[in-house]
């Protein structure tokens, strides 16, 4: 196996807006290993309170051994994540769950929701770098053009197109992703990968499910350990009973889950 | 000639559980360590005195919907519903990579009824690389109206009985917190045959969410981990060692090698390391490190000159 626990250095803080925040890691034997969808447990502080880590899916790799995470401030580990200072040092465990399998014989598609944006850039990434006939189409979302601009210029750096929409309409189209995705030519055999809020994966899922696309969604769950061990991590599967978003994905094949739709 | 562990000052830090004879008082405790396979990349596991594994029940069953975990201060609530493979898949899937790793394998097990815990010692009792067997009576006796075995003294000491009975192996009585007065619990363990007690199981809680006014956890309540209880851990270590004349095995919020030395003043013979391996899958064997360093350093004859050392009064 080849997941690390290891003393890692920030090398950069970028605050994108007011509450989201981008930190790149030195963390070289994760770095080298990790593959899109994958993700990483990180301890917010010294202390017990909050204890536990917190998961971040890794949102790219650099070959001098960085990566990134991306995230919000939803609570106090990102809080005190957000108040982190360059040099200062993380422990952080990684990298974790089995994650996107790139089908490389069928187009690509990247649906992405706020942060369900970090892993994708990732992804985009490693299906460029394998060689492709079709660039993959990019659709993103989130809830303004604050939120969203930055996320799409890291697409743009790598040459790819997004397409956007934005909840209030500063950005892209007006309204939901899935209204972007059902505009555009996927062409036969499309597989998405999905990654954002619960119901705009269950949309994008019914989506694909009735032009018989194939789908695979990263789900996020709380968790304690990220490797396991605490079994609190599950979602319930569609054969009944559940998986465990950290060991079994967090990238699962959108079939196999049981939505609630 | 063995080889000497550079890191590892040979010092004398062996003690026994019933048995027994584990090479430290470092065990990990049940349902945090999974079936210790997980721990593999992080942890020399040879280097702890015990693995605890992941309770096991006569039947395979899915646990509880989620939310199952919620992190408190301090702490962490689970309600996981005791998920596991059942019995027999626990043998045939899961004793084949514990046997490969060289560590003592603790298993712990949970019944509804009697006859479950019976039956489920009977099937491990031939099964080879068993070192002891735990057993969680934290559990409902749905026979008996729901209530837990470990909160009624005779119930208690029914199952420790029927494990006894059924299996050669060290029988580890784990005990639940959730009582009135858990040395009444212990001796009640202690008399029908129990090698050891291990205390304490979760403290049971609960968190709710005032903006949607639900509670965080699927199940409502949960048992509660983590640092936030381990002056009640002491506590609770600290009567029952007075109370019985067999090993106690502390747990409960022990994260470091000074932990380890609080519990073993306490009373305790050895303790387990839960919830600190989810946020450093290293504790145990960091402080299986510290024990024995603090031991060379105080030169102590032996790691056991700790159990029950508190001073009381000059």
């Amino acid at each position: 196996m080849s997941q690390i626990q290891e003393k890692t250095q920030i090398i950069r803080i970028d605050r994108l807006t007011s509450d989201i925040v981008r930190l790149t890691l030195d963390a070289p034997n994760i770095a080298s290993v990790a593959s899109p969808g994958q993700f990483v447990m990180i301890r917010t502080g010294e202390t017990n309170d909050p204890l536990l880590r917190r998961p971040f899916s890794i949102s790219q790799t650099s070959s001098d051994g960085h990566f990134q995470i991306l995230f919000k401030v939803v609570g106090r580990g990102t809080d005190l994540l957000s108040h982190c200072r360059e040099g200062e040092c993380l422990s952080v465990l990684g990298p974790l769950g089995s994650g996107y399998r790139i089908d490389t014989s069928r187009p690509a598609c990247l649906v992405g929701g706020g942060m369900g944006i970090a892993p994708l850039l990732f992804l985009g990434k490693r299906i460029l770098q394998n060689g492709v006939d079709q660039r993959p189409l990019v659709v993103l979302g989130a809830r303004n053009r604050e939120e969203l601009q930055p996320l799409i210029d890291d697409f743009a750096d790598l040459g790819l197109k997004v397409h956007a929409a934005t909840d209030d309409g500063s950005l892209g189209h007006h309204g939901l992703l899935t209204d972007v995705l059902k505009s555009l030519d996927l062409g036969p055999e499309c597989m998405t990968y999905v990654c954002g809020p619960k119901p705009m994966m269950a949309a994008v899922y019914l989506f694909c499910r009735s032009k018989k696309y194939g789908c695979q969604v990263s789900v996020e769950t709380a968790m304690a350990c990220g490797m396991g061990a605490c079994l609190g991590c599950i979602v319930p599967l569609k054969k009944g009973g559940y998986g465990h978003s950290c060991s079994d994905g967090p990238v699962f094949d959108a079939e196999d889950l049981l939505w609630q739709l | 000639m063995k080889f000497v562990d550079s890191k590892t000052p040979a010092v004398d830090l062996q003690v026994s559980i019933g048995s027994l004879t584990l090479k430290n008082p470092i065990m990990t405790a049940s349902g945090t360590f999974g079936y210790a396979k997980e721990f593999e990349p992080y942890v020399n596991l040879h280097r702890l005195g015990a693995v605890v594994v992941k309770g096991i029940s006569l039947l395979p069953r899915a646990g509880n919907p989620p939310p199952r975990i919620v992190e408190t201060s301090c702490g962490m609530l689970n309600a996981i519903g005791l998920e596991n493979v059942g019995v027999d898949r626990f043998i045939s899937e899961k004793m084949d990579s514990l046997n490969g790793v060289n560590v003592p394998v603790v298993v712990n097990i949970l019944g509804d009824t009697l006859e479950e815990y019976r039956e489920i010692s009977e099937r491990l009792a031939d099964v080879e690389g068993i070192a002891a067997i735990e057993v969680n009576i934290s559990c409902p006796n749905v026979k008996k109206g729901g209530v837990a075995f470990g909160t009624v003294p005779e119930m208690a000491a029914s199952v420790t009985k029927a494990v006894k009975e059924s299996c050669s192996v060290p029988v580890i009585v784990k005990l639940s917190p959730n009582v009135t007065d858990i040395s009444l619990i212990a001796r009640g363990v202690e008399e029908a045959g129990a090698d050891a007690v291990s205390l304490i199981n979760t403290l049971i809680g609960m968190a709710i969410d005032h903006r949607s006014r639900r509670p965080k956890l699927a199940n409502v309540i949960g048992g509660l981990s983590g640092p936030a209880i381990k002056p009640v851990a002491l506590r609770m270590v600290f009567q029952v060692a007075q109370a019985v004349s067999i090993p106690v095995i502390g747990i409960g919020g022990i994260e470091t090698a000074e932990d380890v030395l609080e519990f073993m003043l306490a009373g305790a013979t050895a303790v387990q390391i839960g919830t600190a391996n989810f946020v450093n899958p290293r504790a145990s064997e960091e402080a299986v490190e510290g024990i024995s360093r603090y031991v060379a350093d105080q030169r102590l004859q032996s790691v056991r000159e700790l159990i029950g050392g508190l001073i009381l009064a000059d």
